[in-house]
């Protein structure tokens, strides 16, 4: 079949791959819209906790008795709490909460998760099988049964919800891990590198890790919305973030749930954060997921 | 010259579900400094499992080194620690193997995998590391050393992960390679390239090889002295040029005859061993290959031990006399 000069210049204009970093993202864009809006949305989020000090029209913890459950007006755009705190300016301030919880509990999460789940496919044989039964101990609870029970052992705090929030993320990544870890554990490469004289350090950190980390980078998204949500529904029943932080599930809580007919605006505001927060995560880990899947690769 | 290896009465077993394997049922093998030896087999004959266990790879729980001596350099390989052992394997003894395209890994670049034996066996620093990965892959032949570091296996053929694989054996200057069917994967013209490359390089360098291959003709070319496995024991040990001449057992001989060559008239038929290779965990009474045999006799009911006819020449086989005469005659 003869190829006309149109078609040849057609068939170059439909892939230009472009070279670098930035070029990278552009393609991304380009090749998933949704999970650029959801990449947006977490920039955007970023963006504000980093300037939140700047962005705030006021002080999150400051009190304005004169205009306590106020409306939305000009003054207060989302209007303000039972203590007369500004709404907008403590969800401005609420997603740094989000933010460190977030990424700390899934970082934690996928940090152990991925050891625990490498070493358990490299060591294999009796390890694996005690591993994976503490495992499923974790398993039989349910995510927020867990994460309440380490923070009725820890007690409440920043760092002690990420540590809640991070334990039932561990064996759920393990278990993901180790299931890709065995596949590569059977590769030769794996007996080469033993057969080169590497620890079994060396050979779980630096031979096997880096081919389970499209797995693990997906989980590790995943698990950011999740843990948003986590630990807001931990500071809604009170064992999260306490009072004065500011935390979207705590806004949601208290007198927001007294007022909740007739001021709203108290709990629409962070749940609307809260979801859109999820949604922009969910949307880039979908997308990562596709993008970096080879199976599911286009090619 | 001195022996280098000595594999003695080395037994290997796995434990599978349908009963105990003596993959390696003892063995006795050696290398000389500077010799390249084959052991030849069908698969699963324990070729592959004798250089494992050399490496001390066996994989646990299920396999086991039941018995026997590995002298390396007058240590017993199966007495060292793990961590001993560690500085044993790359370091002293390199291995190449079968599969090129899934023996490197495929996430790291080709210098780092190169570079990353020689800082953790020589100690060197990352450039020192670095100019000898320039200088190993210029050694196996790459093209532009210094630009294929930087790339990663798939930008590779797979000759060229072959070579790839031979300098990272070659790397830390081990006195032993073990090739484990170093070409089985690759086409036949790149195959003699690359055998080519391992003889001359071992020559050069001084390396002692052991071949493991089911290849006869990559034996006659390249091995000096031949070990024959069947079913998990050597059953004929010689001189390459003597096993082809005179070969003393009758499954050697049923090998070379199945041979296709291209110098026989077209017609002429192949001369395959009749029936299957026995299966590991019910092995026959006595000698494993007597089933298949044409020179069997009642005494084959009992185990030939290796029985030395001439120079450096072992059979297992009760009737290695007759064979001589009938292959005389």
């Amino acid at each position: 079949m003869a190829v006309t000069p149109q078609t040849v210049e057609e068939l170059t204009r439909a892939e230009p791959r472009r070279a670098g970093w930035i070029g990278a993202v552009l393609d991304f864009i380009r090749q998933r819209p949704l999970g650029a809006i959801g990449g947006g949305i977490i920039l955007v989020m970023v963006a504000v906790a980093a300037t939140a000090g700047l962005l705030a029209p006021y002080n999150p913890l400051e009190n304005d008795y004169a205009a306590m459950l106020s409306a939305p007006n000009r003054d207060h755009w989302l209007g303000t709490d039972a203590h007369g705190r500004d709404v907008l300016t403590r969800i401005l301030y609420g997603s740094r909460t989000a933010l460190m919880v977030g990424l700390g509990a899934s970082l934690i999460g996928a940090v152990f998760g991925a050891l625990i789940g490498v070493g358990s496919a490299y060591f294999g044989g009796r390890v694996d099988l005690v591993v994976q039964r503490i495992m499923d101990v974790f398993f039989a609870f349910p995510v927020i049964i867990l994460a309440l029970a380490v923070v009725a052992i820890l007690g409440t705090g920043v760092g002690n919800v990420i540590l809640a929030i991070a334990t039932p993320m561990v064996p759920r990544c393990a278990r993901v891990v180790r299931s890709s870890a065995l596949a590569v554990r059977e590769m030769p490469y794996v007996d080469a590198a033993r057969a080169a004289g590497f620890g079994h350090r060396r050979i779980i950190l630096r031979h096997m890790l880096p081919n389970v980390m499209a797995p693990l980078l997906i989980m590790a998204t995943a698990f950011l919305g999740e843990a948003i949500l986590l630990e807001s529904s931990l500071s809604f029943l009170g064992l999260g973030v306490q009072e004065p932080t500011a935390a979207w599930g705590l806004m949601l809580r208290g007198a927001a749930v007294e007022f909740a007919e007739s001021a709203p605006w108290m709990a629409i505001f962070p749940g609307l954060a809260i979801s859109l927060a999820v949604f922009g995560f969910n949307l880039l880990g979908d997308s990562l997921r596709d993008a970096l899947d080879p199976r599911l690769r286009t090619q | 010259m001195a022996t280098l290896l000595d594999v003695r009465d080395l037994k290997t077993t796995f434990l599978t579900s349908s009963g105990v394997v003596r993959a390696v049922d003892g063995v006795s093998w050696d290398i000389e400094e500077g010799e390249t030896v084959a052991l030849v087999g069908e698969s699963g004959c324990g070729k592959s499992v004798s250089a494992l266990s050399v490496m001390r790879l066996v994989d646990e729980p299920a396999g086991r080194i039941e018995s026997g001596e590995i002298v390396y350099k007058g240590r017993d390989l199966l007495k060292l620690s793990e961590e001993q052992m560690r500085h044993v394997r790359g370091r002293e003894i390199g291995m190449i193997f079968q599969e090129p395209m899934t023996s490197l890994n495929p996430v790291l670049s080709i210098g780092r995998q190169l570079t990353e034996g020689l800082e953790i066996h020589m100690g060197m620093k990352p450039p020192e590391a670095r100019s000898r990965a320039v200088e190993m892959l210029a050694m196996v032949g790459i093209p532009d050393p210094e630009r294929r570091l930087g790339q990663y296996p798939h930008h590779f053929s797979g000759g060229m992960r072959q070579r790839m694989m031979i300098a990272m054996a070659l790397a830390c200057n081990p006195s032993l390679i073990l090739a484990d069917e170093p070409t089985t994967a690759l086409d036949v013209t790149i195959q003699a390239q690359i055998l080519e490359l391992m003889r001359d390089l071992a020559r050069r360098l001084g390396v002692a090889m052991l071949i493991i291959t089911h290849n006869l003709g990559v034996v006659a070319r390249y091995a000096d002295r031949v070990n024959v496995m069947y079913a998990g024991r050597i059953i004929e040990q010689a001189s390459a040029t003597e096993l082809y001449a005179n070969p003393r057992h009758p499954y050697t001989l049923g090998l070379l005859r199945s041979v296709p060559r291209l110098d026989e008239p077209r017609r002429a038929r192949l001369d395959p061993i009749e029936g299957q290779p026995p299966d590991l965990t019910r092995l026959p009474e006595g000698c494993a290959f007597a089933p298949r045999c044409a020179y069997r006799v009642e005494r084959c009911g009992e185990v030939p031990s290796l029985v030395a006819l001439g120079a450096g020449h072992r059979s297992a086989c009760w009737e290695a006399e007759r064979l001589v005469k009938e292959l005389a005659a």
